[in-house]
């Protein structure tokens, strides 16, 4: 443990005001995660979703307010301590097929912020990467190169790669999208059986009203870098609330889950 | 073969050049390869032609003058390269033929002998002395040393420079921490290949060995078997033909890279791809 936490809370985000490039992407947000809470973030394109996520690992650049995670308070020299004990998963990336790498290579690179510099790679992070690899039903291709594998199968490699982290909290930020209808529920159920298992800390984040794991303990509705609303997803994902969010008119957003549902 | 040529110091110089120039240089261009940044490389290497020169000209040490300005231009466009708000390559191209048009204002600004100036654009490494050869030495072994050292930080930032910094890698550090390197090596190597062919020796035996392998470490072996194999077939041939050394090291590099090309079992995989799955689509 990097600090002091207070009670059970590690996530604990204070009025935060953080800029991405030129705007303002987050505008006085406030957060609280306790240990082991599975948390959906929901909201359309430019909410702040992303930028909350990059509070949590220490890479967003915090104008106002206070961020501690892990007993950590948010400074521009504390991020590569929180980073080894953080884990993310970012949209699936353009990976060039001729790579020299494999995965089993990529997995290692999980271990590789832990072992701190002038150390190698030993027997148990091997079995480490083993473990995750297996975990993620990936043991199989692990000699394979990584540019070879489909989108869905990258996507399970980045999961084992933070799992390998062993990771205290688990940040996924649009870990679905550009996948085909399958692998996004492959991923959603991995993610499910993860956090049943190891009861570790996930914040999700997703555009996509069908990618939202139900199995969340709460929803968090994100819009122009303000938290919008929060609470259940049953209690939250309705008609009229997603309408409000999205600024669509109530008819559209039902035709529009309908048509997610059929596909 | 006559190896009598080995017993003049002044070959002895030229084979031990070409070997830690080549190794050196093939190391860099196994990150310029795989992080896709050749143009970076390119205005590198320029930029430390035109510091050359300016050394030439204004009477101080031309290696000072082309390490100074490579830094420099690596420090402008780290950082556009970094923010990655747009394709830094319009910059960077800006910047280039900047470099180049200074090379050739401080050439013809040169008051007397043009031939210090020729020899820094096409190299004369049969001409390299003992201080010359410690110098790549130092360098070869330190861009070596330190890719061994940091190779788990590297093989991440070189994979992925944001998954890497998101593992608690001090990505940006070893991204500058290459730059750095790539202006030290072009600017030892410029003596024996010359400015305006530096690049390629950079360039082509790590393409070519990146037709071969899947594994990062494989690469850099062959990548500077490659840049010494190209040194030295290329040092003969200038040796034999009287032709410059720049020239033919070059050359050599370009046609082992051709052959790579049409040899590499990466595209017979491809082709066996495309051909499972074209007969998968008539099943």
């Amino acid at each position: 443990m990097i600090g002091n936490e207070t009670g059970n809370t590690v996530i604990d985000i204070e009025n935060a005001v953080v800029s991405y490039r030129e705007d303002i992407a987050l505008r006085g947000v406030s957060l609280r995660v306790k240990r082991g809470e599975f948390v959906g973030i929901v909201g359309p394109n430019g909410a702040g979703k992303t930028t909350l996520l990059t509070l949590v690992n220490g890479l967003a650049r915090l104008l106002q307010g206070q961020v501690s995670v892990l007993g950590c308070q948010f400074t521009s020299g504390t991020g590569h301590v929180l980073r080894k004990k953080v884990g993310y998963v970012a949209q699936m990336m353009s990976l060039d097929p001729r790579m020299p790498m494999s995965v089993h290579d990529v997995v290692m690179i999980g271990r590789y912020g832990r072992l701190g510099l002038f150390k190698r790679p030993s027997k148990h992070d091997h079995k480490i990467v083993d473990k995750v690899l297996e975990l993620v039903s990936m043991t199989p291709l692990a000699n394979r190169p990584i540019g070879h594998l489909s989108g869905g199968e990258q996507q399970r490699v980045a999961i084992a790669r933070c799992l390998a982290q062993e990771p205290e909290i688990f940040l996924l930020d649009e870990p679905t999208a550009s996948l085909d209808w399958k692998s996004k529920m492959d991923i959603l159920e991995l993610v499910k059986m993860i956090h049943q298992s190891q009861k570790l800390t996930t914040l999700f984040v997703t555009h996509d009203l069908s990618a939202i794991p139900v199995s969340c303990n709460r929803l968090i509705l994100m819009k122009d870098g303000f938290i919008w609303n929060q609470g259940g997803v049953s209690e939250l994902l309705t008609d009229t609330q997603l309408s409000k969010l999205y600024d669509m008119p109530v008819h559209m957003v039902q035709r529009h889950r309908q048509e997610a549902v059929a596909a | 073969m006559d190896l009598s040529i080995l017993s003049y110091q002044f070959m002895q110089n030229a084979f031990l050049a070409a070997f830690l120039g080549g190794i050196a240089c093939a190391t860099i261009g196994v990150f310029v390869v795989l992080m896709h940044m050749p143009f970076i490389g390119v205005c590198m290497a320029h930029a430390a032609f035109a510091g050359a020169l300016l050394g030439a000209w204004l009477g101080f040490n031309p290696l000072l003058g082309a390490f100074s300005m490579s830094i420099l231009s690596a420090a402008i466009i780290g950082p556009l390269a970094d923010r990655g708000e747009m394709n830094p390559e319009t910059s960077v191209g800006a910047i280039f033929s900047l470099m180049l048009g200074l090379a050739f204002l401080f050439m013809g600004l040169m008051p007397v002998t043009k031939s210090v100036a020729l020899e820094l654009m096409w190299g004369s490494i049969l001409t390299n002395t003992s201080s010359d050869i410690i110098l790549l030495a130092i360098v070869s072994v330190i861009v070596v040393g330190l890719v061994s050292l940091f190779y788990k930080e590297i093989q991440a930032t070189v994979f992925h420079r944001d998954m890497a910094l998101s593992v608690g890698i001090p990505a940006s550090v070893v991204f500058y921490g290459i730059l750095f390197l790539t202006g030290a090596t072009i600017t030892v190597s410029l003596r024996s290949i010359g400015g305006l062919l530096i690049f390629s020796l950079i360039l082509n035996p790590a393409a070519a060995a990146y037709q071969f392998t899947y594994s990062m470490k494989r690469m850099f072996f062959l990548a500077a078997i490659f840049g010494v194999i190209s040194g030295w077939i290329g040092l003969l041939f200038s040796y034999f033909f009287n032709i410059p050394s720049g020239a033919t090291i070059v050359i050599t590099s370009s046609i082992i890279f051709i052959i790579a090309i049409a040899f590499s079992p990466k595209r017979k995989v491809k082709r066996w791809q495309a051909k499972n799955s074209a007969e998968g689509m008539h099943d």
